[in-house]
C-alpha cells in the first residue's frame, strides 16, 4: 500500500495528463489525495490482517476520491478484503481468489466488460497471470506484466464506459488513465513481495 | 494558469468558508463531510431534496439550497463527483419523515456514488427515490457510451420538485415529477473557449481563436464537431435543431427555454443567444412560456453557453411559479 500511494504520489501528473487526453484530468491528482488520505487511516490503527488492511484502504477511497475512480477502487479492495478476511498469513491461492472478487466487484459496480477501454482491461489479464501461476512471487510479477500489457492495449480501444466515452471515436490513440493506474497497483504488488 | 486561488488543494475548502461567511443565517455549511444544507432542515413532514456533483458549476448545486429548491447540496471536488458519506449525511439531514430525493447527473462517477450512497443508506431506515437527469442530446449513440449526459435540464428539475415537495407532494409524486421534466427536456451545449481545472493548471481541450465546439460538456468533455466560428445566429440554429429533432417538440408546444452561461460569457451575449432562440422557436410554432437566463450550471471560466428547452405542462408551470427563495434563485418571497 505504501509503494501504491508512492506510485499515485510520483506518477500523479501523468495520469493528469492522461486523464486530460480522454476525461476531465483529475484521476492522478484524486488517486494521489485518495491514497494518502488511506496510508493516514492505517497509520492511526496499524493493522496486521491483510483483509482489515485492505478494508481500510476501501473505506478511505470511497470517502475522499469520488469521481469513478473512488467506487471503483474502493469496491475492488472492500471485496478483496472481505475474502481475506481473518486471514492473517496469506498465500497465493488465497490472493488469487480475492483478486477475482475484487474485479467481480469493480465489474459488478461499473458494468465494463473487456474492451471498453477501463481499468478492467488491464485487472482481467493480471488476475488471469495470477490465477495460472504456481508461486506467489512469479505470480505476481506475471501480472504486473499482464496488467502492463492490457494497459498498453487500452490505446487504440474507442472508450464506452465512462467519461471518455463521450469522445466516440476520438478517444483512440490514448492510454486509458484507469486502466494505468492499476497497471502501477500490480507493479506495486509485485516489488513489495519481492522486498 | 491565472486564478483567484490560495492554492488549488484549498479551492473547494475556501469557497465553502465563503458560502458560510455570505449565507450563514440561511444555510449550515458542514465540512466534514462536506454538505451545504438549509438551516431549518429537516422540514417534517417534506419530501427532502438532494443533489450534488463535482464542483466548478457554481451556483450549481450549492446556491440552490434554500426555501423552495434543494434542501441540501453535496459539492465534490472540482469536477469530481462527491462521496457516498457526504451523501449519506445530506441525506440524513434533510429527511423529514417524507422521504428523500437524489438528483443526479448522469456521470459515471455521479451515479456510481449516489448508489453506494443507496447502498449504505439501506440500514438508515430512510425511503429514497433516484431522479436521474440525462438531457444532453449532444451525446448520440447512448448504446456505446455511459449515457446521454444530465446537464441544464437538472436545474430546472431542481426548482420544480422543489416547488412540488413545498407544496406537500409525496416522495412518488415529486420523483414522477422530476422525471417527467427530465423526459421533457433536451439540451445542448458549445464553448468559445475550454476551461482550466485548478489542479491541472492546463486548458481541458484546444481551440483554435476562429473555432468552437459544439455538443461540449460541462467538464469540457468535447463535442460533437468543431467549426469555424460563426454569427450567433448560426450558433443557436446549431443546437437548436438537435434539440427540436429529438424530442421532437412541435408546433403548438408550450416551453420552458432557459439559455444558461458556461462561467466566462457575458450576459448581453446570453440575451442575443436568446434572442435568436425565441425567433426560431416562434418559427417552429413553439410559446415560450417560461424563461431563464443567466449562468446557473457553468462549466469555472470557459466561455460559451448552452440551451435547454422543455415542454410543459400545467403542473410543471404551476411549481416553476412557485416561491423559492436561494442564493442563486429568488423569485415570489
Amino acid at each position: 500500500m505504501n509503494r501504491f500511494a508512492g506510485e499515485m504520489s510520483e506518477h500523479r501528473q501523468e495520469l493528469v495528463a492522461l486523464d486530460t487526453a480522454i476525461g476531465d484530468g483529475d484521476h492522478g491528482t484524486n488517486m494521489n489525495r485518495g491514497m494518502t488520505k488511506a496510508l493516514e487511516k492505517l497509520d492511526a490503527a496499524p493493522q496486521a490482517d491483510p483483509g482489515t488492511v485492505l478494508k481500510t484502504v476501501a473505506m478511505a477511497l470511497v470517502s475522499s476520491v469520488g469521481g469513478a475512480a473512488g467506487p471503483l477502487y474502493g469496491t475492488l479492495f472492500l471485496q478483496m478484503g472481505n475474502a481475506l478476511a481473518g486471514q492473517p498469513e496469506v498465500d497465493l491461492p488465497a490472493w488469487t481468489a480475492a483478486w477475482r472478487k475484487g474485479l467481480e466487484g469493480v465489474q459488478a459496480r461499473g458494468k465494463a466488460v473487456p474492451q471498453d477501454k477501463t481499468m478492467v482491461d488491464a485487472l482481467i489479464p493480471a488476475v488471469e497471470a495470477l490465477e495460472a501461476a504456481s508461486d506467489l512471487d512469479g505470480g505476481l510479477r506475471a501480472a504486473a506484466q499482464a496488467a502492463e500489457e492490457g494497459m498498453k492495449s487500452t490505446t487504440p480501444l474507442v472508450a464506452r464506459k465512462g467519461r471518455a466515452s463521450y469522445l466516440g471515436e476520438r478517444s483512440a490513440g490514448h492510454q486509458d488513465p484507469g486502466a494505468t493506474s492499476t497497471y502501477y497497483l500490480f507493479k506495486s504488488a509485485a516489488e513489495a513481495l519481492a522486498g | 494558469m491565472k486564478k483567484l486561488i490560495n492554492s488549488p488543494d484549498a479551492v473547494l475548502q475556501d469557497a465553502l468558508h465563503g458560502v458560510e461567511a455570505a449565507y450563514g443565517d440561511r444555510v449550515r455549511v458542514i465540512y466534514e463531510p462536506a454538505v451545504i444544507v438549509r438551516i431549518d432542515a429537516p422540514v417534517q413532514g417534506k419530501v427532502g431534496l438532494i443533489s450534488g456533483g463535482g464542483s466548478g458549476h457554481e451556483p450549481m448545486h450549492g446556491g440552490f439550497v434554500g426555501p423552495g429548491m434543494l434542501d441540501a447540496a453535496c459539492p465534490g471536488e472540482v469536477f469530481t463527483s462527491p462521496t457516498p458519506d457526504q451523501m449519506l449525511e445530506a441525506t440524513k439531514a434533510v429527511d423529514g419523515g417524507a422521504g428523500v430525493i437524489h438528483i443526479v447527473k448522469n456521470y459515471t462517477g455521479d451515479v456510481m456514488n449516489f448508489d453506494m450512497a443507496a447502498d449504505m443508506g439501506k440500514g438508515e431506515d430512510i425511503e429514497v427515490e433516484t431522479v436521474l437527469t440525462n438531457d444532453d442530446v449532444a451525446v448520440e449513440d447512448s448504446l456505446y457510451t455511459a449515457g446521454r449526459r444530465g446537464v441544464g435540464v437538472t436545474v430546472l428539475v431542481e426548482k420544480i420538485c422543489g416547488g412540488a415537495a413545498d407544496d406537500g407532494r409525496n416522495l412518488q409524486q415529486v420523483a414522477e415529477l422530476g422525471r417527467r421534466v427530465n423526459a421533457n427536456g433536451r439540451s445542448m451545449g458549445m464553448a468559445l473557449t475550454p476551461c482550466i481545472t485548478p489542479a491541472s493548471g492546463n486548458p481541458s481541450f484546444e481551440l483554435a481563436e476562429d473555432e468552437v465546439e459544439i455538443g461540449i460538456g460541462i467538464h469540457g468533455e468535447p463535442g460533437r464537431f468543431r467549426e469555424k466560428i460563426g454569427p450567433a445566429s448560426q450558433i443557436a440554429e446549431r443546437l437548436m435543431t438537435p434539440i427540436l429533432e429529438d424530442l421532437p417538440f412541435s408546433s403548438g408546444d408550450r416551453v420552458l427555454a432557459f439559455v444558461n452561461g458556461m462561467g466566462g460569457t457575458p450576459l448581453i451575449e446570453l440575451f442575443v443567444m436568446y434572442n435568436e432562440v425565441a425567433k426560431i422557436a416562434q418559427e417552429h410554432g413553439l410559446t415560450i412560456e417560461r424563461n431563464l437566463i443567466g449562468n446557473y450550471i457553468t462549466s469555472l471560466e470557459m466561455q460559451g453557453c448552452s440551451i435547454t428547452l422543455v415542454k410543459l405542462d400545467d403542473e410543471m408551470v404551476r411549481y416553476w411559479d412557485a416561491p423559492v427563495n436561494t442564493p442563486a434563485l429568488r423569485w415570489g418571497v
